[in-house]
């Protein structure tokens, strides 16, 4: 009895421990090979500037004068698509953790992240518009 | 003595809930790790060789 009761107690302990979030569904794994497979194309827009860093952990592009004016309809393609999947990725996230309701949390936390994890050089969206790290 | 036994068990019932509910908090430092370990696999900020290799404190 007493052991039982022990047992019983100690659960919600256990509950407290639950650590890291549920990032192994296909979706997920889909997003990031996609995204893997185009930073390849982005990176170089990332550090001319023509492409940014948004507050909202999106991409946006930023000067479409580093370009040259027959690539902008792919940088904007480009650029559409990132922020799609990003938009998914954000959303599955969530969703995988059983808090559809954790999106905006989620997309908050990646805005910071990202800008935290770019490169020197590469510009990103603050309170004050854009600026370069 | 009995009486404080089932004291502990109806304390012991009534905690159990009350932590599953503090889920319902968005686990902040959780999705801070989570985020790291995609953006660093979608940016290849790991080093060849150790594709998402459990990265301990360093990293920042």
């Amino acid at each position: 009895m007493k052991k039982l009761l022990l047992t019983l107690l100690m659960l919600p302990l256990l509950a407290f421990a639950a650590a890291d979030l549920e990032l192994n569904t296909p979706a997920i794994s889909a997003l990031k090979s996609s995204m893997q497979a185009r930073h390849g194309q982005l990176a170089g827009h990332y550090a001319s500037g023509a492409v940014g860093l948004t507050r909202d952990g999106l991409v946006a592009i930023k000067d479409a004068n580093a370009v040259p004016l027959k690539d902008r309809q792919a940088v904007n393609a480009l650029v559409s698509a990132e922020n799609n999947d990003r938009n998914a990725l954000y959303r599955e996230i969530a969703n995988a953790n059983g808090h559809p309701e954790w999106e905006a949390e989620v997309r908050n936390t990646f805005s910071q992240r990202w800008v935290q994890k770019a490169q020197g050089g590469w510009w990103y969206q603050d309170g004050n518009g854009w600026a370069k790290k | 003595m009995k009486n404080f036994t089932w004291l502990l068990l109806a304390a012991g019932l009534v905690a159990l809930p009350a932590c599953v509910t503090i889920n319902i908090y968005f686990p902040a430092a959780a999705a801070e790790k989570a985020a790291d370990k995609i953006i660093d696999e979608v940016w290849q900020l790991k080093k060849d060789g150790e594709p998402a290799a459990p990265q301990d404190k360093e990293s920042k």
